[in-house]
This record gives C-alpha cells, structure tokens and sequence, in this order.
C-alpha cells in the first residue's frame, strides 16, 4: 500500500454511517479527475459500503487495508 | 453507471428514531450521485420545521432497548427493562429517554438529525412539504426551514413514478 501516494487525506475515524460516505463524496467534490483521496474510517460497515459507494459513483478504491478496528481506502477520482 | 437513479421516500414518521432513516438514506444517494426527494406528510411534517423538538417515547415499542450511555461497558450493555406502566405514566419520562438515545447517539459518533438534514439541502435533495397535512395540523410556511417546495400527491408520484427505489417510512 505504501506506493499510493494520495493527493489528499480524510480522517473519518469516530464517524458512524453514512457520515464516512458523506465526507469523502464531499471531499470527491473538490479533487481533480485522477487524484486520489486516502480516507480513514473506524465504522466497520465501511468496508462494504464504500465499496458499493464506489460501484455507483465510478470512482475507483485503488487499495485499502485494515489495521485493527481502523479502515484505510485509497479512493481514485473518476 | 452514466444513468442516474432516483430515490423517492415518503417521510411520515417524527419521532426521534424514525426522522433518521428519511434522511440517512437521502442523504447517502445524493452522496452515490442519485436524485433524491423526501416527501413529508402527516406526522413527518415537523421534521421540516427550522428548530426541531423531536423525542422519542419507549410506550408501545417492546423492542426499543433503554441503555445508559455512561459507565462501564457492563452498565452501559444492561438493557433496563421499564413496564409501560411506569414509562407512560410518570413525567419527563419521554425527555429522558430521549435524552439518552441523543448522548447515546453522540457517543457513537452518528449525526444529529440537524446535520443530516443539512447535509441533504447541501447535496441537492428535495424536500416536498405535503400541503394538506399542514393545512389538517396547522403548520405555517414560515416555520419550516428554507427550500421546501409544498404540493401534494401528484408531485410526489410523478417523482415517484420514473424511481428506481420508492420508500414509504
């Protein structure tokens, strides 16, 4: 994982859904086509939602990896 | 993907823990690019209005668990079984137990009602305010917070109509 640089980080660690889908379409919102977002959540649920997040947006989860109860996605702007 | 899906909820519910679905869930389609629209009616009205006074009340609701949001993990897991004998007779017991599925819900990191909501005006969801229930209950426009468009059946069923996902909560 450690070769994805990202453009930007997100801290969601606290958050309980949606708020971690929330923020990081917010933060989507202000990024350049290709840039990657590096988004940290805590909610066990987000490992499936921002994978179905992804699937209907169409940006791309370009790695993630978990760490205990703490979720890292690296999210590819469309 | 390059369609764009729609999302049509029929808010009827103002207690505390049913203003939470509408907007959770219109709120999380605007973010996954869908159009959404929440029309309010009945007792989902005052969910529109711009200072919320929403409670919850365990009376009538067996599976709605009563827990502490303060001291040990044992103490904050015991689920205080309370007879709606008591719940529904002595008062301040609605505030109470509103007050604590509020600090519960802080602690756990979930968004206040006013957030979500905001969240959604933010992200382009519509608000549909039905215009006969205010009428039947009284509620004024001017109570209600900005951006609300006011119609009725035919406005939400043409929305409605072209929905992918329809819900009536």
């Amino acid at each position: 994982m450690s070769e994805i640089t990202a453009n930007r980080t997100l801290d969601c660690s606290g958050m309980n859904c949606p708020l971690p889908i929330l923020k990081t379409k917010k933060e989507i919102d202000q990024m350049q086509s290709g840039e990657v977002l590096k988004m940290i959540s805590t909610d066990s649920g987000s490992a499936n939602d921002m994978t179905s997040w992804s699937n209907r947006t169409g940006h791309k989860i370009v790695g993630s990896s978990v760490d205990g109860g703490s979720y890292t996605f690296y999210i590819q702007k469309s | 993907m390059a369609d764009t899906k729609k999302l049509a909820i029929i808010a009827s519910k103002g207690t505390l823990d049913w203003a939470y679905p509408p907007f959770i869930l219109a709120s999380a389609a605007a973010a996954m690019d869908m159009d959404a629209m929440v029309f309010f009616t009945f007792y989902g009205l005052p969910l529109l209005k711009k200072d919320l006074d929403l409670k919850v009340t365990p009376v009538g609701n067996p599976a709605m668990p009563m827990k502490m949001p303060f001291g040990s993990k044992d103490f904050q897991n015991i689920n205080w079984s309370i007879p709606n004998l008591i719940s529904g007779n002595v008062p301040g017991f609605d505030s109470m137990a509103t007050m604590l599925m509020k600090e519960t819900f802080k602690k756990k990191g979930v968004a206040t009602i006013e957030e979500l909501r905001e969240m959604c005006i933010e992200s382009g969801v519509r608000f549909v305010a039905c215009q006969m229930t205010m009428e039947v209950f009284g509620f004024e426009k001017k109570d209600f917070i900005d951006g609300v468009e006011y119609a009725g059946a035919a406005m939400y069923l043409e929305h409605a109509a072209e929905a992918d996902i329809s819900l009536f909560i």
